[in-house]
This record gives C-alpha cells, sequence and structure tokens, in this order.
C-alpha cells in the first residue's frame, strides 16, 4: 500500500508491503540508518524514534500505521545549522555512548522523557529508561547525560531542537562526575519497583 | 522478526470497523495500539491473513467524568490514562496501574481496549479492572450490550468479546474512597511482566498471575467483610487460585507472593484513606 | 602538561550521534548493491540425526535465489583435522578448537547437536522473503535423547560424539587428589559453586556481508578482529591475499566476536559460491540461541585455614560445560585453574578441570573469560571460611592478602602477578564505602527484624591482561606533509574509544593536535597484520605499539629537522606540547610538522612496528555491593556499588570509567538475574529478550569509583587492561552481599542468580546449609 510519512520534515512516499514495520521504512526506504534493530520482543529499545514528538519502539509500529504522521529520527535532532541537540550533547560530554549501538534509541528515549518530565530524578530516569538497554556502557553515563541535559535548561517542549546556549564544559559542575576520586550521584535510587 | 504477510485495512468508524470485520471473518484481527498483537505476530506465534487497524478512530479515544463512573474509549493510550488529571482525583489505582504497563514508548502506542481485549492474565490492567468492578461496552453488528468485568475475562487470551464485536468503551465506577488503593506488581527486572499483581481498591483485592484470568481474591474479600484482620485475610490469598510455575516462578512462591502483596496491598490502602 | 591522564572527550562521538554508527547493516557499498539476505534454517531440537532436507518448496518461494545445504559445499576443500597429540602431550589449552572428533562443521552434515544448530542457508531478494521462505525448507529429523546438562553429561549415557567414546572432551592436568593439604587446618569449608551460563547480548548481534568481485572476496563483519577473521577464512579455500576483511562500526563484542564464527564463514563461501554480494543480520533469537555464551562453569570448591583467620590450603575443581562443541579446548577453565587463589598468598593450591560438551549453545570468551569464574568462587570461599570463623571478611581478606613487598609473586597455580597493592583497595572501597557504619545499619536492621535487611559484600580480585602478550600489537603512524598524522593499527574497537586514547598517545608524543591525527583500524587491506581488541590488551599492547610507532617517527623526524636546520642531531628539539621543531638554545629557529615531513622522502615520515611484551598483567581492586533485600518476597535492591580498580596509570579517566561501569554491569547482571535455562529436552527457555533477563538501568544504581594507579615494569606506559575487570570484581561483590543480607537468617550459600525466588527459597532453608563445615 501507498504511504505517507514524513520523516525529520521531509515528506516521503513510498508503495509498501503492508507488513513493513516503521523501522525498516525509515532504515530502507527514507535510507536513515542510524535507528537500529535489536530484538523482535519490543524489549530493548535500539529503534525508539519519536512519532508526533513521542517516544516509539519502531520495531512494533507499521509504517502504514504511521501514514500521515511525522517521525523524528537520530538524524533529525540537530537544528537545521547543524548544532547538536542538548541531549546529543550531554551523551557527548559524559561519554552516554560507547559501541554506539543502543545511542539512538536512547537519546530519542531521552528527548521524550525530558519533554513530559523537564525535571527529572535519578530515579525517573532511570524507571523511563527500563525499555531501553544497553550492554556497554552500564547505564552510569546515560543516566548522567540525561540529568545534565535536563539542567542545561534548554529543552524545549515544543520543538525537538532548541535554542541552546551552548554549555561549552567539558566536564560539567552540575551532577557529573568530579576528576579526583568518587563518582557519586544520590544513590537513593528505587531500582526496580 | 519479519510478520508473515497480510492485508491491511484502515476503518476510520465502529461502524467500518464492524463491517470489515464482518466481511473477513476468522481471518481478520483488529489492530489497536499493536502492542499486544505485533509482538505475536513477529514472532509468527500468530498469523491472521487481515488486520483492521483502529487507530484512526480518535472518536474512540477519551476519559469522561459521567459522575458515578468514568468512561474510558476503548482506544486511550496508556499514557493519557496514566496521566489524567481526572482519573488522578477520581481512580489513581486505574491512572497508575497504566503508568505501569510496559515502558514509556509502550504506552505511548498502547491502548486500554486493546490491553483488555488481548485477555493476557499477566497483563497490569484487567486485574486493576476487575478490582474496580468495571464494565466493558461491547459493540456488534447485533448491537450493544454490556459486560461486567466479573464475567469479561473467560480464559488466557479470552474474553467476552465474540467473533467480529469491538470494545468500545470501560465504564469504571468511582470508587467510594479513591485514595484507599495500590498496586503490588512484583518483577524481577522493573520491565519484566508481573510474577504476580495485587491490585487493591477498598477492600476489593484482585490477582494477577495467578489463573488463567485475573481473579478477584474472593477468600480475602470474605474474610475482611466479616471483620477479619488484614493479616488474617491475606493469608487466603492463594485461596481458589491456580497459578502456574514457568522460569519466572513456581507455584508454591506465586502462592507465598500473592499472600505477602495481598497484604502489603491493603495495608497500604488502609493507610492511604 | 601531558595530555595523557586528562579527560578528554571522544572523537568518535559527533558521528554516532549525529548520523549513527555505521553496522554491516548500514553499509550502503557498491559492491554490496543488489545483495541478497541470507536468512538461516536452524535447527528447533537440541539432538538429533538428520535424515533428509527438502528444498524444493522453499525454492518455489518469490525471491528465492538459492537454498544451500552441506550437499553444495562441494567447492569447499576438505577441513583437514589436526593431527592427534602424541601420547602424553599436555591437553590443549588455546582458545581454538578441538577438532579432530569434535570437530564442529559449518552447515550440519547428518546430525545436530544444538537448538540453533544451522542446518541450510536460504538466499533471497529482499529480507521480507528471507523467513517466508526459510520457514518452508522441510528438515527431517530423528531425535536422539537430550544431553542437558553436565550432570547428564558426565554420566555418559547418551553420547554427542559417539566416535569419542565420552562426553569429557579435554581435561587438565592438575592433580586434587592429595587431601593431606587440609592437614592441621582448623577451620574447613567444603561445597558446590555454580557459575551459571549466561549470553552475551551485545546489542548488534552478529552480522557479516561478503562480495566476490574479480578473484577477491571482500567480507564486512562485525568482529573484533579483521586480520584473525580473515585467517579463519580461509577455510573457505582463498589464500589471505585473495581475502579483505573489514570491520566497520561494531554494536559491542565483549568477546563473543573474536574472529569470525561458522554462519559467517557460510555467507562468505555463499558469496562466492553463487557469485551474488551476500549480507546476514542475524535476529536476536537466533543471537540468543546460536552465540556463544559465556561462563557455564560448576565448581566444587574446599578452603581450610586456622581459626584466627590465616587461609593455609585452597582446592578447585572445574567442570566446564563446553556446550555442544568444543570451540576453545580447555582455555577458559585453564585460565580458570591458573588465577584460582586470586589475590591470596594460600601456601596450598590445587586446582583441576574437564570440559564436557551438551546439547547446548557452544562456549566461548565473554568479558573476563574464564577469570570472573575463578574470582567469584575464591570470593565466595573466603567468605565461607571467614562466618566458619566468625571473622569479618574485610579482616580475614586483610589477613591473606599478598603483600605489595612480596611483588613480583608467583602463585603456586603459576600466574605471575607483577605488581599489586590489595589491601590499599580495600581500604579504600571500605573507606569510601563508610564499612562501620554499613554494618552498624545492618546490625541495627537486624536487631530490629526489619522486612528490608542490608547486605554488604566484598570482593577482591586480581586478574590477568594480554594473557597473549607475546603476539603483541601492530602500529604504524605516518606524518604527513600538511601536518597531520594518520595511525593504523592492529587493535579493533568496539566501543572502547581508541581512536580517541591512541591519537591521545601520538598527541602526547609528537604535539600534534587530536583534530589532526586520524585512527585507521579493522580494515585488512590497508593493515595486514594484526591482533585485535580482547583480553583487555589494546592498550598496553596496540597503545604501546602506537607509543613506540610515534617514537620512530620523532627519531626519524628529528634527522629531518637538522638536515633542515643544518645543526646536529644532538641539538634538536621538539617541543612536545606545541608540536614546533627548534635548535636547543636558539628560539628563532623553528620548524613544523608540515615542513619537517615535507622534507622526508615522498613527504611522509613514517614507522611501521609490532610492539611485544614478555608478559601479561595483572590488574586488581576491591569492589563493595551495598544491597537490600527483602526477606519476605526475597526481592534484592542494589543500593551502592563502591569500586576500585587499579590498572596502572590513566591514560583518559573518561574511558577508563567507562569501561569500569560497563563491567560493574555485567558483572552484578550475573549475579543478580542474568541466566540461560534449557528445559529437560534442551530446549532454550531463555531465547528472547523478554526471557532473558539483561539487566536495564532500573535495576542498577549509579557507581562510585576510586581511582587507584599500580604501575606495571612491562610496558614502557605502565599500564595494565581495564576492559574486564570491572566485571570480574563485581559479580563477587554483588553475590557476597545478597548472602551477606540473610547470613543472621542461616544462609550460607546461594547459586547465582540470585533471583528473588532463589533469595527467599534459601531463606525458607536456612540453616540447611549447602556448604559443609568440619
Amino acid at each position: 500500500m501507498k504511504v505517507e510519512l514524513t520523516v525529520n520534515g521531509k515528506d516521503i512516499t513510498a508503495d509498501v508491503e503492508d507488513r513493513m514495520l516503521l523501522v525498516h521504512f525509515l532504515r530502507d526506504v527514507a535510507d536513515l540508518t542510524a535507528t537500529n534493530i535489536g530484538c523482535e520482543t519490543t524489549s530493548c529499545g535500539a529503534c525508539t524514534v519519536l512519532l508526533d514528538g513521542e517516544s516509539v519502539k519502531s520495531c512494533t509500529v507499521l509504517a502504514a500505521q504511521a501514514d500521515g504522521h511525522s517521525i523524528t529520527t537520530l538524524e533529525g535532532l540537530a537544528s537545521d545549522s547543524g548544532e547538536m541537540h542538548p541531549v546529543q550533547k550531554a551523551f557527548h560530554t559524559e561519554h552516554g555512548l560507547q559501541c554506539g549501538y543502543c545511542t539512538p534509541g536512547m537519546v530519542m528515549a531521552i528527548v521524550s522523557l525530558l519533554k513530559e518530565n523537564p525535571s527529572p530524578t535519578e530515579a525517573d530516569v532511570r524507571s523511563g529508561l527500563e525499555g531501553n538497554i544497553c550492554r556497554c556502557t552500564g547505564y552510569h553515563n546515560i543516566v548522567q547525560a540525561a540529568l545534565v541535559a535536563a539542567a542545561s535548561n534548554t529543552v524545549s517542549s515544543n520543538t525537538v531542537s532548541s535554542n541552546t546556549v551552548s554549555s561549552n564544559t567539558v566536564s560539567s559542575n552540575t551532577v557529573s562526575s568530579n576528576t579526583v576520586s568518587s563518582n557519586t550521584v544520590s544513590s537513593n535510587t528505587e531500582a526496580g519497583k | 522478526m519479519i510478520p508473515p504477510s497480510f492485508t491491511y485495512v484502515r476503518a476510520s468508524s465502529v461502524d467500518e470497523a464492524l463491517s470489515l470485520a464482518a466481511e473477513h471473518g476468522e481471518d481478520a484481527k483488529y489492530l489497536a495500539g499493536g502492542h499486544s498483537l505485533l509482538p505475536l505476530i513477529k514472532l509468527r506465534m500468530a498469523s491472521p491473513a487481515v488486520l483492521i487497524d483502529l487507530g484512526r478512530i480518535t472518536e474512540l479515544s477519551y476519559i469522561r467524568d459521567e459522575g458515578t463512573h468514568v468512561a474510558i474509549g476503548a482506544l486511550t493510550r496508556h499514557h493519557d490514562v496514566a496521566t489524567s488529571a481526572v482519573l488522578a482525583a477520581d481512580i489513581p489505582l486505574l491512572a497508575h496501574t497504566a503508568g505501569e504497563v510496559g515502558d514509556p514508548q509502550i504506552r505511548h502506542r498502547g491502548t486500554i481496549g486493546g490491553s483488555v481485549a488481548h485477555g493476557d492474565s499477566a497483563s497490569d490492567l484487567p486485574a486493576t479492572l476487575l478490582a474496580l468492578d468495571a464494565t466493558f461496552v461491547i459493540r456488534g453488528e447485533l448491537g450493544i450490550r454490556s459486560v461486567p468485568a466479573t464475567e469479561f475475562f473467560k480464559s488466557i487470551f479470552e474474553t467476552a468479546i465474540e467473533p467480529g464485536e469491538l470494545l468500545t468503551e470501560i465504564q469504571v465506577p468511582k470508587p467510594a474512597t479513591p485514595a484507599a488503593w495500590s498496586f503490588q506488581k512484583f518483577t524481577k527486572r522493573a520491565i519484566d511482566w508481573a510474577i504476580v499483581g495485587v491490585a487493591v481498591q477498598g477492600t476489593s483485592v484482585a490477582l494477577i498471575s495467578m489463573g488463567m484470568t485475573p481473579l478477584r481474591a474472593t477468600a480475602v474479600e470474605s474474610a475482611l467483610a466479616s471483620g477479619a484482620s488484614i493479616a488474617d485475610a491475606a493469608a487466603l490469598a492463594a485461596d481458589g487460585t491456580s497459578a502456574g510455575s514457568d522460569i519466572h516462578g513456581s507455584k508454591a512462591y506465586r502462592e507465598h507472593l500473592a499472600r505477602v502483596l495481598v497484604r502489603r496491598g491493603l495495608e497500604e490502602a488502609a493507610s492511604r484513606s | 602538561m601531558s595530555i595523557l591522564g586528562t579527560r578528554v572527550i571522544r572523537t568518535e562521538d559527533p558521528r554516532l550521534l549525529t548520523s549513527g554508527g555505521v553496522y554491516v547493516d548500514d553499509l550502503r557499498e557498491p559492491e554490496l548493491a543488489g545483495a541478497v539476505r541470507a536468512t538461516f534454517v536452524r535447527s528447533p531440537v537440541a539432538h538429533a540425526l538428520i535424515t533428509g532436507i527438502d528444498t524444493s518448496e522453499a525454492l518455489a518461494q518469490p525471491g528465492v535465489v538459492a537454498v544451500l545445504t552441506v550437499a553444495d559445499m562441494t567447492d569447499m576443500p576438505d577441513q583437514v583435522p589436526p593431527e592427534p597429540l602424541p601420547e602424553g602431550s599436555p591437553p590443549p589449552e588455546g582458545p581454538m578448537p578441538l577438532g579432530g572428533v569434535w570437530s564442529e562443521p559449518l552447515l550440519a552434515v547428518d546430525r545436530v547437536r544444538f537448538v540453533g544448530e544451522p542446518v541450510a542457508l536460504v538466499l533471497t531478494d529482499s529480507t521480507y522473503q528471507g523467513e517466508d521462505a526459510a520457514e518452508l525448507v522441510s528438515v527431517e529429523y530423528d531425535q536422539l535423547t537430550a544431553v542437558p546438562s553436565i550432570d547428564a553429561a558426565l554420566t555418559g549415557e547418551t553420547l554427542l560424539f559417539p566416535e569419542a567414546g565420552t562426553n569429557v572432551c579435554t581435561k587438565g592436568l592438575g592433580d586434587i587428589s592429595d587431601d593431606s593439604i587440609f592437614d592441621g587446618c582448623e577451620v574447613i569449608v567444603e561445597g558446590d559453586v555454580l557459575n551459571q551460563r549466561v549470553a552475551v547480548v551485545p546489542m548488534e548481534g552478529r552480522s557479516t556481508a561478503a562480495a566476490w568481485v574479480n578473484g577477491k572476496l571482500t567480507v564486512w563483519t562485525s568482529t573484533q578482529n579483521a586480520q584473525i577473521a580473515r585467517l579463519i577464512l580461509t577455510a573457505i579455500g582463498l589464500p589471505p591475499d585473495a581475502i579483505r576483511v573489514v570491520a566497520p562500526d561494531v554494536g559491542g563484542g565483549f568477546g563473543a566476536k573474536i574472529g569470525v564464527d561458522r554462519e559467517s564463514i557460510i555467507v562468505a563461501w555463499a558469496a562466492k559460491h553463487t557469485g551474488r554480494p551476500v549480507r546476514w543480520v542475524e535476529t536476536r533469537s537466533e543471537n540468543l540461541v546460536s552465540m556463544t555464551q559465556g561462563r557455564a562453569q560448576q565448581h566444587h570448591v574446599k578452603i581450610g585455614g586456622s581459626k584466627d583467620g590465616h587461609i593455609k590450603a585452597y582446592r578447585l575443581d572445574v567442570v566446564q560445560d563446553t556446550g555442544a562443541y568444543p570451540r576453545m579446548s580447555g582455555f577458559l577453565p585453564m585460565l580458570t585453574n591458573l588465577m584460582a587463589p586470586g589475590v591470596y598468598d594460600i601456601p596450598a593450591v590445587q586446582a583441576a578441570y574437564k570440559v564436557v560438551v551438551t546439547d547446548g549453545t557452544p562456549v566461548a570468551a565473554y568479558r573476563g573469560a574464564g577469570r570472573p569464574e575463578a574470582a567469584a568462587t575464591i570470593e565466595r570461599a573466603v567468605d565461607w571460611y571467614a562466618a566458619e570463623a566468625g571473622l569479618d571478611p574485610a579482616v580475614v581478606r586483610k589477613l591473606n592478602f599478598i603483600r605489595p613487598e612480596q611483588f613480583p609473586f608467583v602463585t603456586k597455580t603459576g600466574a605471575p602477578y607483577d605488581t599489586g597493592d590489595y589491601e590499599s583497595a580495600l581500604d579504600k572501597v571500605l573507606d569510601a564505602a563508610g564499612y562501620a557504619e554499613l554494618r552498624a545499619e545492618q546490625q541495627r536492621r537486624r536487631d530490629a527484624g526489619d522486612t528490608k535487611q542490608l547486605g554488604i559484600g566484598l570482593a577482591s580480585y586480581v586478574e590477568i591482561t594480554a594473557a597473549d602478550a607475546g603476539a603483541g600489537e601492530t602500529a604504524k603512524v605516518e606524518v604527513h606533509d600538511d601536518g597531520t598524522a594518520t595511525v593504523y593499527t592492529g587493535s579493533s574497537a568496539h566501543g572502547q574509544g581508541h581512536h580517541t586514547a591512541f591519537a591521545m598517545i601520538v598527541t602526547a608524543e609528537l604535539g600534534i593536535p587530536m583534530d589532526k591525527i586520524e585512527v585507521i583500524h579493522g580494515d585488512t587491506d590497508l593493515i595486514p597484520d594484526g591482533i585485535g581488541t580482547y583480553a583487555s590488551r589494546s592498550l598496553q599492547l596496540g597503545g604501546s605499539a602506537v607509543q613506540k610507532a610515534a617514537i620512530e617517527v620523532k627519531d626519524e623526524a628529528a634527522k629531518r629537522a637538522a638536515e633542515l636546520f643544518e645543526a646536529a642531531e644532538a641539538d634538536v628539539v621538539l617541543d612536545a606540547e606545541t608540536g614546533i621543531w627548534h635548535i636547543a638554545g636558539d628560539p628563532d629557529k623553528s620548524l613544523t610538522w608540515s615542513q619537517v615531513a615535507s622534507a622526508a622522502d615522498e613527504g611522509l615520515i613514517v614507522a611501521n612496528v609490532r610492539f611485544t611484551a614478555d608478559r601479561p598483567t595483572f590488574p586488581f581492586g576491591s569492589q563493595l555491593s551495598l544491597v537490600e533485600v527483602d526477606v519476605e518476597t526475597g526481592k534484592v535492591t542494589l543500593l551502592r556499588h563502591v569500586t576500585a580498580d587499579d590498572a596502572g596509570p590513566v591514560l583518559n579517566p573518561i574511558l577508563l570509567d567507562g569501561q569500569r561501569h560497563g563491567g560493574i554491569a555485567q558483572g552484578a547482571a550475573q549475579a543478580l538475574c542474568e541466566e540461560i535455562l534449557y528445559d529437560d529436552d534442551g530446549n532454550p527457555l531463555t531465547s528472547t529478550l523478554a526471557d532473558y533477563a539483561a539487566i536495564t538501568a532500573a535495576e542498577l544504581p549509579s557507581f562510585e569509583l576510586l581511582r587507584s594507579e599500580t604501575p606495571t615494569p612491562v610496558n614502557p606506559m605502565g599500564v595494565k587492561g581495564i576492559g574486564e575487570a570491572g566485571t570480574i570484581g563485581a559479580t563477587p561483590a554483588v553475590h557476597n552481599a545478597v548472602i551477606d543480607a540473610v547470613s543472621h537468617l542461616g544462609v550460607r550459600h546461594i547459586d547465582m542468580p540470585m533471583t528473588p525466588e532463589r533469595v527467599w527459597t534459601a531463606i525458607q532453608q536456612g540453616g540447611a546449609k549447602k556448604v559443609s563445615a568440619e
């Protein structure tokens, strides 16, 4: 069937099999390969994108269901002038990625999370990411990145790309680690419910 | 990973959905949020020939305060149920439960109707709706009928919805003391299905994963009604249940958990009221 | 000030964060245009004879290009099995398949030995057609009795390899028969410790694409070493120079992507056989049943010592479940035996191992590869011993640590520890955690009978990195006439940040800024000779090689600069901060790298080196886990995790801590929630991520990392490897913590993973000891 999706601001029309998953539409039709596939059971979150501004697992949405809707992937997150979104920046400064495979899904999940909860606690971030699996980082720096991005206070709730005051710190002062000894973030974590 | 082929058709109204279902018969399944059905199809554990997408039927997405009860359209997404101001005030148990389903991404897509119609006894919402004595409004070609929660869940993956019928609305009576609620979802990891779960509203208690359907803990409720203490009533939590054993929990452990979680749920609900 | 030791954010990140990594499935190389998609048909049964394969229905499906079975592989050279070892030879202990009667085929020949074993390969025009066609390949199986566990394998009732006459495929020479080492021990504890089978779960599964063009096979594969992958791929009958292997971005490896395994060889062969480019990307379900898995050892342990806390004797008997095919001979349990006594100076140590085949997924390296198993068990044993002697586990550890003045120290098992300061690491952790206050709080909760009890778990560990130090690593450094530099490394990063680390080394030596340095890895056309990234070897071997090459470049450049200055070489000086060449004492004359390189032959200064070390190194540390256990349900919550991991001088704290974090998470996961399970027929029960409990952010706290830097004399930078250390220490720390939380209820041991039900069951049985003490 014919579907028309707006992906990262661009309209894409294609004739696809009814069974085509949104993630394959994005990767193979729209040729945006940042979004990755990590499982078949909607468990890992690597395929997370924004559908009408909300995080969804694109492996569990049909392209047909997304017909007429707007999708944002990692590739569409930076501003038109190429400036990284605060979440992307925070991942960079906080070393929130290693192999990079889970990263697009993590970033999009956090963008959505911060839109809905602009000042999350560490526990909010951790439970908000329970549907995103990372094997490399142990999540510590991913959580840091989310909190740093939130604290940078430039995440707009209406648009995905924000007007950022450049947070030009290599190691930010608010919640990330100091260089000398321990890396303590509030450890009153309600890990699991 | 890859679904088997199917034909996708789209309904833009309830009537259209019903007539498409009638047209395609047993070969067709409704597609709501898709987060119960599509995972099965992707694993090739289900292969309907036709999917009828209900996603455009915006008229079925609502949460309305109707005085004595709240009416929720079947296609209302978990996220909207979880963040509803009406429910937060009048039925916090339901808002909270919806916020426990899956993860944020799943909650942005999955619907209350889709989850309930799927009939998985390990799901969160069925037990809560059972504890709340909800009524399920079902439309078919022959008209509308209402089914109380106690008759809605028949067996695992089997509800009172007949082939071709469509769940359109869930009516949830407002509890006398909204704050007297508790939801005890016991998992190994936060993202897991409940090994055992308990939904409490006042002295109504429902169990997740203790049988082929969500179950009211009737022995507990009777004991409470005859004046038993919470501790004594909770000790009966496993009575009348038929928990299974699998890699996530043995029957004996589930029965033990039921007793503990019912006690904790009743204590928490009491402390809030 | 040198850039080394400073926090430098990764040069890899901007690309990964904006356009995303390019993994095998993302490649759009022209050679792969029109590539067919590969879908494997796999055995649904654990142990069976194959009595027939009917591909006709599948062949008739739309888009099917070929359906290949072993019958089509007649153009493969015969796989010559290795010569049998002469009588009396030591057991094969290298990370190589045992071969011989234990040989593993590519596509299954006449029998299958695990659920998921590849039987046929379907090639289709598109991905979506693949599963449709694969479903229609009809294979007839004559089922045999399963061998689903170590116990079943040891009975020998059903043999997976009848020709071998046994399921025990190799065993070590360690002698554990002499019980007299325990004579005179006032406290003796003996018991069984399970180190359960776990899955590796890299977020990107295995993936390989191949194209056969003009007599050359190019293979893009998600690997930890392109050069070794190429060697393995010669099995399809091509010499190395007819094969090019490229490692694109790799989405995690953790040891399970060393080289390539049978599916990738089949895919490469299929490209040559059909003349069409082929791309294979496994699904997660395939990954969870047919990518190699980790650990899977059963231990029997005995520890003995004096009443006042001095350990006198330790015995470790290991049975390794290697799954259906012994891909790593005795390598893993050999390392477990080698590292058996850990950080302790124990006068008498005995260690033995045997390896059995079972009808499970083959087992191979997984983050730590044999060493986590050793640490997990010695740390349990020390806690058993401490509990039996009524002593604080921290005190017992300190009493028995190898002391700093004893280094270099060769253990009773032959491990040559280079440097260490075990007590200092433990003290750091105890201090940062507030050990005394934690014990006080624990006691308060015990006295009050709280539902949520506190557990404090200690783990002191040492591990072996760069175990293959002699193989070394290669590096080529070039400085170009425009003043930029290129580094070619045999290391093969898959998330470790080598491009940043190795550029830092070049900057430190040559003063060329980071943004003018490009680091290249993973392409055998550009780097024909290299070893790769595993065994935590990359910084100490790969980084040392880069440093060595940079120094040679500097020495060569000094000659050029001297010529240009018309001065003596001895008077020429490079300011490593600015990258400017001077004459000593003459600030007016200077040259840039661009000028110096332009004066060299072909405008290029290059050094191509191999760095080898004469022995491995031994990072170490202590970790403390603080947990809360709900004694009514058995649920465990990880509250804090404090570590002091010491791998010598720190090149880049950001990269170091990232490796520690990731390691801790995987280690904690094994203790807490992850396990691969089979039913009695050998059917996998944990073959999706819904059932296999890969740990998430919601189960973990943020970690508290303390710095400790004890150099090694083994290489010029003094560095050891950190990649696996976090995992090795974390598992026993969490394991010990949970048991500590309920020890007052009579619990002495709980097997991993400590799921709520296991913990609750142990509490119910409290007092019914699973370990015996004399």
